[in-house]
């Protein structure tokens, strides 16, 4: 299976390092090794929030991500800020509200992240939305296992609403591929 | 059965603490260690033992002295600018032989620095930053689960040799969550201090040879006795005669000295047929360890020296392993165990140094060993 270098970003209160925890718990279900990190600045809301998961069936020395195949940005600045080392052929998912010109290798899905939740769900689930979304889009840890790391982390009572975010997010992602 | 599961550094560190026994802490929160007195905050009360929020770190470092005399299992957690707060009564703690786990988990400094960003600048803080003669026990993990263990091992050689012991975490291993696999419960060995069978008429709180300590009772358990700071004799009573004076420095300095076959870890990578040695900790030996791997795909043979006991550093380890060899030493600070490795092996080392707030990259430290494998062709 490949390795994974992922980076998840938005702003502080979005659920970015949550979202983190959650990813490398999924691929610990799925068997493989996984560290996850994270950096912020001083404000606990509002500024650029990152999150870093290295997913690997080796050792994973080095903690941080340089070159992240895989990147997640739920604001413009956070995209802004994290978007340089993504790697030449990697996936960039965005919230639709993100204006991005990735270059000609990227593959960029651009998906109402945050408006879904907002309309359907509640906004505090936009994590778990983009979570489902970037599973079925990337492959990077199986939908069984997210599903359950989720279940696992989520406060008691949210059981469904998260696991209807999760869906959500992979009917997103599959409505992007069958229109690109 | 033990399971694997995803655990953050600082978690693994109150984990590591209850499984020694840890069952009173005393802090003031600062970033990056604040998931440790929250923590403790959490666990302590549901088992019987004390969390305590004091005023500042000072005061923290008092309660933990406290608390440890009267037979609890005591330890602390700050950053920086709070281990700085620490010192005096870490010396106090030294000098009374006073059992506790200071843990430092150090981010960009000098002075309030940068709070959330890594470094390991307090290494030679963490040797001599109270001041006077007296030993230091300090261990310092490079992964989460390696937290656990460092921890629990500071409380056991605390409460054996009758010391302060800091466990020297940083902001990368503090913050990070990978997998562990943390033994059961009671599964693990756990060392109390030695009590005194003597009847309180006859104990004597410091009366002990070179390198041995004195059993040590409760406070409350009708022994009574004197705790100072100020130099004392085997009865714990001021003292300036020359000879007592002689006698306590150096038994304090002995009872780690005699025992550094217990005390000192470390670990060798594939350092047989190396040509360039790197020595590393904490979180920078990560990257050193990706670092060789990188030069041996390319063909040059690099190995790797990791003390996890720091203070005192396992010197007749390293001479005998880094004899021959070319040795690089990457570190998140200007070269404190640079010069340190220097005059263990008696020849000039190069460092590979970071102080921006980021983690030191395996990169830098390739370009260090191409360097160095050029020259040494």
């Amino acid at each position: 299976m490949n390795n994974h270098e992922i980076r998840l970003s938005g702003s502080g209160g979005q659920g970015i390092i949550t979202a983190g925890i959650i990813l490398a718990e999924a691929a610990l279900l799925d068997g493989r090794n996984a560290l996850q990190s994270q950096s912020y600045g001083p404000e606990a809301r509002g500024g650029a929030s990152k999150a870093e998961v290295i997913i690997s069936d080796e050792e994973i020395d080095y903690p941080k991500v340089s070159a992240p195949g895989i990147l997640l940005a739920l604001t413009q600045e956070a995209f802004n800020n994290y978007v340089q080392g993504v790697t030449a052929e990697g996936v960039i998912l965005v919230d639709e509200s993100i204006t991005a010109n990735p270059s000609a290798n990227q593959h960029i899905f651009r998906l109402p992240i945050l408006e879904t939740a907002q309309a359907r769900l509640r906004p505090v689930v936009a994590n778990i939305i983009a979570l489902g979304a970037m599973a079925k889009l990337t492959g990077c840890v199986s939908l069984d296992a997210l599903e359950k790391a989720v279940l696992a982390r989520v406060p008691r009572g949210t059981e469904d609403l998260n696991k209807r975010a999760l869906a959500t997010g992979v009917e997103l992602a599959e409505n992007q591929q069958k229109y690109n | 059965m033990a399971e694997k599961r995803l655990m953050q550094g600082n978690e693994a560190c109150v984990a590591g603490a209850l499984a020694a026994g840890m069952d009173f802490f005393a802090g003031y929160p600062i970033t990056p260690s604040t998931e440790i007195a929250e923590l403790a905050a959490e666990y302590l009360p549901q088992r019987g033992g004390r969390f305590i929020q004091m005023e500042d770190e000072i005061a923290s470092m008092g309660a933990v002295i406290g608390a440890s005399l009267t037979g609890r299992k005591a330890m602390t957690a700050t950053s920086g600018p709070g281990f700085s707060l620490k010192q005096e009564n870490i010396g106090y703690a030294a000098i009374t032989e006073v059992p506790c786990v200071i843990v430092n988990v150090q981010r960009a400094g000098p002075s309030t620095g940068i709070p959330t960003a890594p470094a390991q600048g307090d290494v030679m803080q963490a040797r001599w930053g109270t001041h006077g003669d007296h030993p230091s026990i300090t261990l310092s993990p490079s992964s989460v689960e390696e937290t656990f263990g460092l921890t629990l091992r500071a409380f056991n050689l605390a409460e054996k040799y009758r010391t302060p012991v800091i466990l020297l975490l940083d902001e990368i291993v503090g913050h990070m969550r990978e997998a562990v696999i943390l033994p059961a419960e009671g599964t693990v060995e756990v060392i109390d201090r030695v009590k005194p069978v003597c009847s309180p008429a006859e104990y004597r709180p410091y009366d002990a040879a070179m390198g041995e300590t004195a059993p040590m009772p409760d406070f409350g358990s009708g022994y009574p006795y004197h705790v100072t700071g100020l130099t004392h004799d085997r009865e714990g009573f001021t003292t300036s005669k020359p000879a007592e004076v002689d006698f306590i420095i150096r038994r304090l300095h002995s009872k780690i000295e005699m025992h550094l076959a217990d005390i000192l870890q470390w670990e060798e990578i594939a350092t047989e047929d190396a040509d360039i040695l790197l020595v590393a900790y904490g979180a920078t030996a990560r990257s050193a360890k990706a670092a060789l791997k990188m030069a041996r795909k390319q063909g040059v043979k690099v190995g790797l020296f990791r003390p996890l006991t720091i203070w005192p550093f396992p010197e007749a380890a390293l001479t005998q392993v880094a004899k021959g060899k070319q040795v690089i030493v990457p570190e998140m600070n200007l070269g404190q165990i640079a010069l340190e490795v220097e005059r263990i092996i008696k020849a000039e080392v190069s460092g590979v140094n970071q102080v921006d707030g980021e983690p030191l990259n395996p990169a830098k430290i390739l370009q260090a060993i191409m360097v160095g494998s050029e020259v040494s062709r």
